[in-house]
């Protein structure tokens, strides 16, 4: 738990911060809130040799709405998404998915960009992006660019950032009448991460599901939107039942990990029970 | 006699302000000038053999003060040993050099020790010890390293068989087995008791200071019993006992293990000797995981004997006990003494036939865990009682109650040879029963599940072996101390009292407790009294605190001394007072001569002539102290019933523990507080046995679950508020009446939640026996391998 040695700056601008991933290449990390990042470094497992710590930035954090998107800086916490008033109106699938990371110490110094950069194949927010069709909003050395959730995550623990690119912001669509969302989750009882964590966006209209977004955590090696689910929910009525068939789908076509706490196979089964339940609160908050 | 004020009373405990606001001392805490750290090169490999150390390129690193090897320790630093003899078991003590010379035998063995400037720099120099080993075939598994081929640990032991310890009457048991076929049930069952991770939340720390002027060695450490510490460490390094000075500054929890002697502070020792600098080292979570002792470990097979009726006629089993790599302090004991010899528990089983392997396996030596052998006794016992009522269609609760000791038969001999002092199982059962409401919970269950929710209902009724304990008793057990008490109560010239123990309360709570006896037996308030523990330079002697000895043995010898003292001040006082001593009576802190009490002598008034000695009476000595030592005639055997209430979630395995009733015995209760404290303590640990713990080996000999993120240490929202009570059966023999309660929660909850989540999947028809922890999968494969879908009602 004694980290190796490591530089540490403290730039006050993004644009310093990106002139110092720049001129250190992969030698560099981004420090954020530091979970993800310190526990590995105290195991030795990463021995970065610079750290550049953006968490004295101003303007990286906070949330604001902003016409149909609520945008929430990078720097924003766990603790911060949670109580917000702005997203509990117009997103609340955001605010209800950071109540359940980790616990009261990682959702206070936790950032949403530092957990979606990180991508750990386990973590929360990303099934509420997929399933939001969240935009995130990294700044590089040439400029902005705006990535779909649906191609921000590659592999595990890999993003579509560049080395020399920084989050800056996070834009999830504010929800429309009609549509409910929910996010269940199976917590892994040591490390508080997902075993499974289905996000389920469904707008109902006259009765049936009109449309459906599910994103789904912990199984596979990355997020994804259970797609065949989606099909399957879509001019249903939704009941217990249908949801299920419909869920049967939820790890159709990517290979569930396995783990000492739960098999694949195990792991599979639960990303289905997981997919109804959200799937069905989901619905019931449509209005 | 003083009237009883404080015993009972629900006083905070004193320590807490200083623990909980951060001003405690702990061992790393410790700062000493000169100080250099310590960190110790360990094995990446479960099985190794040594082919060569390359210490220089680390030699060279900046701010290393030196680099030693299990080579510069030979002869100077001996073996590690272990201090719990077993007789008649054939026991092997093959040697544990501190620092591995020829061969590493866990993942974590130590190899070599950096000595640096700071803790960076040790850990960075650490990384440059370069050793070359030959890999070797490991084995973790207790049966199969006793199995023919196996690799072998020791070259001297054969089968990596430590030991085999029997117990019982074969030929009786047999003809009971008999009997059981042929007219009554006979049910076999395997059981694992799987190994657990103490995780004490301080890990071990060590500063070690040698004074080569005055060859005084101090070490300041984590340890449970810094008197064992010292006379052990004078034995490894070869240092005098008078020379050596252990102090146990706050010590952040143990759960047995801070109990062992491990080869970390010996090492440190020779560091600080051959460098001449006081030397720390602190462990961190990780080696801690590797290297600090684990707990349980057992795999069983047991067989019960029964009649139609329920009674339990015979217990026949074996039981494979994994010791890891090594000995440990205590730990061929633990599975033997504080494990089969309670297996009957609090039932009369008349027949017993029992056997444990010790068995040497490629992982980190396994010792005393809170609990400590009774754990996994009592888990037998109460699963296996539980499969007679099912068996036979009974009510697991009327099943107990058939087989429990009756009261009038104490004090009882158990088949085991045990004389549990007293009991009174019944009136726990019926209290506990009726705390949840067992009748309307039965009924809701027959109903069926409810939203998918099995409910289930599980008993544990449970007796124990604590207050350890006689010494001749634990002596002719092969264990190489005695386990007394000792007690001091100072009083200096203002009345204040000094009160030193020879146990070493770690979170206990005794600081209050002893307070509050002393208080009462010499009517001084609360605040004017300190208890002093943990340093060798302060204490005469002691044994320390584990086995849920502290408030029963050292609790004995403190109110023993405490009345020695009040002796003598009544002897000055009647001198004061002008009259016979047999005349003179205390009351609250008052002598007075009976009948007078408006003229009386104050305790502060005594304790200040005891010191002025201008007016004592003739023979009586100045001053006023006393001390004691207690040696207990028997152990305590506190026992209860507890209840726990589940529901399983069929969809997904998830167990939702929703009530936990937990009715103890301890005997009479000094502090209805510290008692709730201690319970609730046990209550998770035992349940978090049940539902999420675990160690995982890989067949590599690495630990899987080597992180806490990994391990699942549990966290407070994962459990109900515990529903406590009692029922009081004082301890016949013991001064103050009480029995240990440190470790009832571990040993009785266990079972219980176990019992209850088999009982929610046999009320849905389904038998199939889980093994803990009972992961959402493992229910899960049990509820879908009988392909039944559960209706929502």
């Amino acid at each position: 738990m004694i980290p190796a040695a490591f530089e540490y700056f403290s730039p006050q601008s993004v644009k310093e911060a990106i002139g110092l991933l720049e001129k250190h290449g992969d030698d560099a990390k981004i420090l954020a809130g530091g979970h993800s990042l310190l526990p590995i470094m105290k195991l030795r497992l990463a021995q970065p040799k610079v750290i550049v710590d953006i968490g004295r930035i101003s303007g990286l954090s906070g949330i604001k709405a902003d016409g149909q998107k609520v945008a929430i800086g990078a720097l924003t916490t766990h603790d911060a998404i949670e109580r917000d008033a702005v997203l509990k109106e117009k997103c609340p699938l955001l605010a209800e998915t950071a109540a359940v990371i980790g616990d009261m110490q990682v959702r206070n110094r936790g950032t949403i960009g530092g957990s979606a950069a990180h991508a750990d194949p386990a973590a929360d927010y990303p099934a509420a992006l997929l399933a939001l069709g969240a935009e995130i909003v990294a700044i590089g050395p040439k400029g902005t660019r705006t990535i779909p959730a649906g191609e921000f995550f590659v592999e595990m623990l890999t993003t579509a950032l560049k080395p020399t690119e920084i989050i800056t912001e996070l834009r999830v669509p504010v929800l429309a009448r009609g549509t409910g969302a929910a996010y269940q989750k199976h917590p892994h009882p040591a490390s508080g991460y997902a075993v499974v964590g289905v996000a389920a966006v469904v707008t109902m209209s006259g009765g049936k599901c009109q449309s459906a977004a599910i994103g789904v955590t912990g199984v596979a090696g990355k997020p994804y939107r259970a797609t065949a689910v989606e099909k399957a929910l879509i001019g249903q009525s939704l009941d217990e039942t249908t949801a299920a068939k419909a869920a049967a789908h939820a790890a159709e076509g990517v290979d569930p990990q396995g783990d000492l706490y739960a098999s694949g196979q195990f792991r599979a089964h639960l990303a289905s029970v997981y997919t109804k339940r959200a799937v069905l609160l989901a619905a019931s908050r449509a209005k | 006699m003083a009237v009883s004020k404080l015993f009972g009373a629900k006083i905070k405990r004193r320590e807490d302000p200083r623990l909980i606001t951060g001003r405690a001392t702990y061992t790393d805490d410790m700062q000493i000038s000169g100080l250099a750290y310590a960190e110790i090169v360990r094995s990446p490999h479960a099985h190794a053999r040594i082919k060569r150390i390359d210490v220089e390129a680390a030699r060279r690193q900046p701010g290393v003060v030196a680099v030693f090897t299990g080579k510069d320790l030979q002869g100077v630093i001996n073996p590690i040993p272990t201090a719990w003899l077993i007789p008649n078991a054939d026991l092997k003590t093959p040697p544990h050099p501190a620092l591995a010379v020829d061969t590493v035998r866990y993942v974590g063995d130590g190899v070599a020790v950096v000595v640096a400037e700071d803790r960076y720099a040790a850990r960075d120099a650490a990384a440059q010890v370069r050793v070359d080993y030959e890999i070797l075939p490991a084995v973790v598994d207790q049966q199969q390293a006793m199995a023919a081929g196996a690799p072998l640990l020791h070259a001297d032991v054969p089968n990596n068989q430590a030991f085999k310890w029997a117990l019982g009457n074969g030929e009786a048991t047999a003809a009971a087995f008999k009997e059981a076929a042929r007219d009554g049930v006979v049910i076999a069952q395997r059981f694992l008791n799987q190994r657990l991770i103490p995780n004490a939340m301080e890990t071990r720390s060590v500063v070690a200071r040698y004074n080569s002027g005055s060859g005084d060695l101090t070490v300041w450490y984590t340890t449970q019993n810094p008197h064992i510490a010292r006379f052990l460490m004078s034995v490894v390094t070869g240092l005098p006992e008078h020379k050596i000075r252990i102090v146990a500054p706050e010590v952040g929890g143990g759960f047995g293990s801070k109990i062992p002697f491990y080869a970390d502070e010996a090492i440190v020792v020779f560091c600080a000797r051959k460098t001449g600098r006081p030397v720390k080292w602190t462990e961190d979570r990780r080696e801690n995981y590797l290297t600090t002792i684990h707990g349980r470990d057992h795999i069983t097979d047991l067989e019960v004997a029964a009649r139609r009726d329920g009674t339990i006629t015979a217990l026949r089993g074996k039981t494979w006990a994994n010791l890891g790599a090594y000995l440990s302090t205590a730990g061929p004991g633990i599975p033997t003494i504080l494990h089969g010899l309670m297996l009957t528990g609090c039932y009369t089983i008349p027949n017993l036939d029992y056997v444990v392997y010790g068995v040497f396996t490629n992982t980190t030596p396994v010792d005393a865990y809170r609990g400590a052998g009774r754990p996994e006794a009592t888990y037998l016992i109460e699963r296996i009682v539980d499969l007679v009522a099912a068996k036979l269609t009974l009510d697991p609760a009327d099943v107990r109650r058939k087989n429990f000791i009756p009261p009038d038969k104490f004090p009882y001999t158990s088949a085991e040879g045990l004389a549990y002092d007293s009991g009174n199982y019944g009136p726990a059962l019926d209290k506990a029963l009726a705390a949840v409401d067992y009748r309307r919970l039965r009924e809701e269950q027959k109903r069926g599940p409810r939203n998918g929710k099995l409910l289930g209902i599980g008993l544990s009724t449970y007796v124990e072996i604590c207050g350890l304990g006689p010494s001749s008793v634990v002596g002719s057990t092969g264990f190489q101390g005695g386990l007394w008490e000792s007690a001091v109560v100072r009083l200096h010239p203002t009345a204040k009292a000094t009160v030193f123990t020879g146990t070493s309360p770690h979170g206990q709570g005794e600081e209050t407790t002893f307070a509050q006896v002393v208080a009462d037996e010499l009517g001084l308030p609360i605040d004017d009294i300190e208890v002093v523990h943990g340093d060798t330079a302060a204490v005469p002697m002691g044994w320390g605190t584990y086995g849920s000895r502290t408030t029963v043995v050292g609790g004995a010898a403190i109110v023993l001394a405490a009345r020695r003292v009040r002796e003598k001040a009544a002897k000055i006082a009647a001198h004061l007072l002008e009259a016979a001593e047999k005349d003179i009576v205390f009351d609250q802190g008052r002598f007075y001569v009976r009948g007078s009490p408006d003229k009386a002598k104050t305790i502060q008034e005594v304790t200040l002539q005891a010191y002025l000695a201008w007016n004592l009476p003739p023979g009586v000595e100045p001053a006023l102290e006393a001390s004691a030592f207690y040696d207990p005639t028997n152990f305590t055997f506190p026992f209860g019933s507890h209840v726990a209430v589940v529901e399983v979630d069929a969809e997904t395995g998830q167990v939702a523990l929703k009530r936990y009733v937990a009715i103890d015995d301890c005997g009479r209760v000094i502090n209805p507080l510290i008692v709730d404290g201690q319970v609730h303590g046990g209550l998770v640990q035992g349940i978090a046995q049940a539902l999420y713990e675990g160690a995982a080996y890989g067949r590599d000999g690495q630990l899987i679950t080597g992180t806490m993120a990994d391990y699942a240490v549990p966290k407070a929202h994962m459990f109900p508020t515990f529903e406590t009570g009692r029922t009081e059966t004082p301890s016949p023999h013991n001064p103050l009446g009480v029995k240990g309660v440190g470790e009832t929660g571990t040993i009785a909850s266990t079972p219980a939640v176990v019992n209850a989540v088999a009982d929610a999947l046999r009320s849905y028809g389904i038998t199939t026996h889980l093994d803990m922890p009972l992961t959402p999968e493992r229910a899960w494969n049990a509820i879908h391998g009988q392909r039944r879908e559960v209706k929502a009602r």
